[in-house]
């Protein structure tokens, strides 16, 4: 017996064909360094000391922060300051084949990252012996879901009232079809060529996660790397002002 | 359900209320707390819905998965659900493998879904005995404000009902899934579940986390359209009488009609 299937389209943004040298636009029209559609809320759980949601595209990305709290593990604990920890999960439904529930190699491997990316903002010291503990739920993933959960748990941290030096904001930059374009939509991710997430903490400039898969030339990558920048500038400013929306200036 | 450390004090003052027929936030004993519900809220999802009872907030999600139905069973097709209980949700729930209340919860609401006969799932089978349709229903808890269970059972159905299967059609003996032409999954009946607490020796409707915390008893009472009874459950170490199930039975034929009103909305 066969299986049939006939066209499995996903989304409708990341159809299409790879970019024409006739409109010059990607696949979803955007420029090469146009983020897509960004949408920050501050506080939308009951529970979480703090709380955001971030829409970038179609990803959809929820983040929770709990403490400073106490700490039970008890190797773990550091005596002169807070440890943070970090969870990344996918819903089963956040992508096209359902992923089991868990975690897998890659989201322990994003955790890891996040937390580390997140690590040099906060003001661990302030709070010896304890743990903050960050969740990041995936609910819907459309490509760069690291960058928007980095995004979204550093606005959680900020509603948590937990004092830092600055918000981490998180971009991806990448190459696809020759191009080297800003913030890679899943379709690019997959058919394109190169893909460079990165963390900073905009105020400083300091890069907090540098990650990169693909081929890109010496000069291509300083391209990408500046336009992930200029990404992580422009998402910043929308970091701000979901915070400003639920506290005021 | 998960219960956390609530000092005596606290235990007392709200069953005193209860007692006195008033509750800590106000409402009536067999009132609920705002509801809201919307359906195709994740694109990747064939079938997905956010529902809020109080604060209590859930992401159900479904997906259609072709497989093989079970060997004492090969004319139906499948339905899972698994709920996860996520840390996000409360700060004493913890991640890794579903703990008994993640399993209870998924199995209530299983048990409802199922036997209230939600689906035909006669209809999803594709090749007698060899290829199904299996409905994969999963429970994101991302908040939890108290009454898990009838917001998972709500969310369910409302996600049950957006839920779209690709068409598939037998041509000698290949099957043809058509993924451009998509089709509601069969929808038979639609039940509900209402949740009582009993405190202080008396029932109230949709427990908040508090009364949750607190309570010495919990029924959950699944229901159909015409006020017949498909699941039931009871938690809690205190026992119930007779007359308490009944009058629980009562009040659940009541509630699950206003419910209701919320489906139907959709």
């Amino acid at each position: 017996m066969i299986i049939i299937l006939t066209s499995k389209s996903i989304g409708d943004s990341n159809k299409g064909s790879l970019i024409t040298s006739v409109t010059k636009k990607r696949p979803d029209g955007r420029a090469f360094d146009e983020l897509r559609p960004l949408k920050i809320e501050a506080g939308v759980l009951e529970r979480a000391d703090g709380s955001s949601y971030v829409e970038i595209g179609d990803n959809k990305v929820l983040a929770a922060v709990y403490g400073p709290r106490e700490l039970h593990v008890r190797r773990l604990l550091k005596p002169n300051m807070a440890i943070l920890r970090c969870r990344y999960n996918m819903a089963p439904f956040s992508v096209e084949d359902r992923k089991r529930p868990g975690p897998d190699r890659r989201s322990v491997e994003i955790s890891k990252i996040t937390a580390e990316a997140l690590n040099p903002a906060v003001f661990l010291e302030k709070f010896p012996r304890s743990t903050i503990d960050i969740f990041i739920e995936v609910l819907q993933a459309e490509g760069g879901t690291r960058c928007a959960g980095i995004t979204a748990a550093s606005v959680a941290l900020a509603d948590a009232g937990i004092p830092m030096r600055d918000m981490v904001a998180a971009c991806a930059a990448g190459k696809a079809d020759g191009k080297v374009i800003m913030d890679l939509s899943e379709w690019e991710d997959k058919e394109g060529e190169a893909d460079l997430p990165i963390a900073m903490m905009p105020r400083t400039g300091d890069i907090t996660l540098l990650q990169m898969d693909g081929h890109l030339t010496g000069d291509e990558f300083e391209k990408a790397l500046d336009l992930a920048v200029k990404g992580c500038k422009i998402i910043s400013e929308e970091q701000k002002n979901a915070i400003k929306n639920r506290y005021g200036d | 359900m998960v219960q956390s450390v609530v000092p005596e004090i606290i235990k007392e003052s709200v069953a005193n209320l209860i007692k006195n027929g008033e509750r800590a936030d106000g409402r009536a004993l067999d009132q609920y707390r705002e509801i809201s519900l919307e359906t195709g809220v994740i694109k990747k999802a064939e079938g997905s819905a956010r529902v809020k009872i109080g604060k209590t907030q859930i992401v159900v999600g479904a997906k259609p998965q072709i497989g093989e139905p079970f060997p004492d069973t090969p004319n139906v097709g499948v339905l899972i659900t698994n709920s996860e209980l996520l840390p996000m949700a409360a700060p004493n729930f913890e991640a890794g493998p579903p703990n008994e209340t993640s399993v209870e919860l998924s199995r209530v609401t299983d048990r409802c879904i199922r036997e209230g006969k939600t689906l035909d799932l006669e209809k999803l089978v594709i090749i007698p005995g060899k290829k199904v349709w299996m409905i994969f229903l999963d429970l994101h808890i991302v908040d939890y404000d108290g009454n898990l269970m009838d917001a998972a059972v709500l969310g369910s159905l409302a996600a049950l009902m957006n839920t779209k299967i690709p068409s598939t059609t037998i041509e000698g003996d290949e099957v043809v899934i058509d993924y451009e032409k998509m089709v509601p999954i069969p929808i038979k009946e639609q039940p509900l579940m209402c949740t009582m607490a009993k405190i202080g020796g008396e029932l109230v409707a949709d427990p908040s986390l508090e009364e949750d915390d607190v309570l010495d008893a919990r029924i959950s009472i699944g229901m159909r359209t015409d006020g017949s009874i498909c699941a039931m459950q009871k938690g809690g170490s205190v026992p119930l009488t007779r007359e308490e199930v009944l009058k629980a039975v009562g009040m659940a034929q009541k509630k699950t009609k206003e419910l209701r009103e919320n489906i139907t909305k959709l």
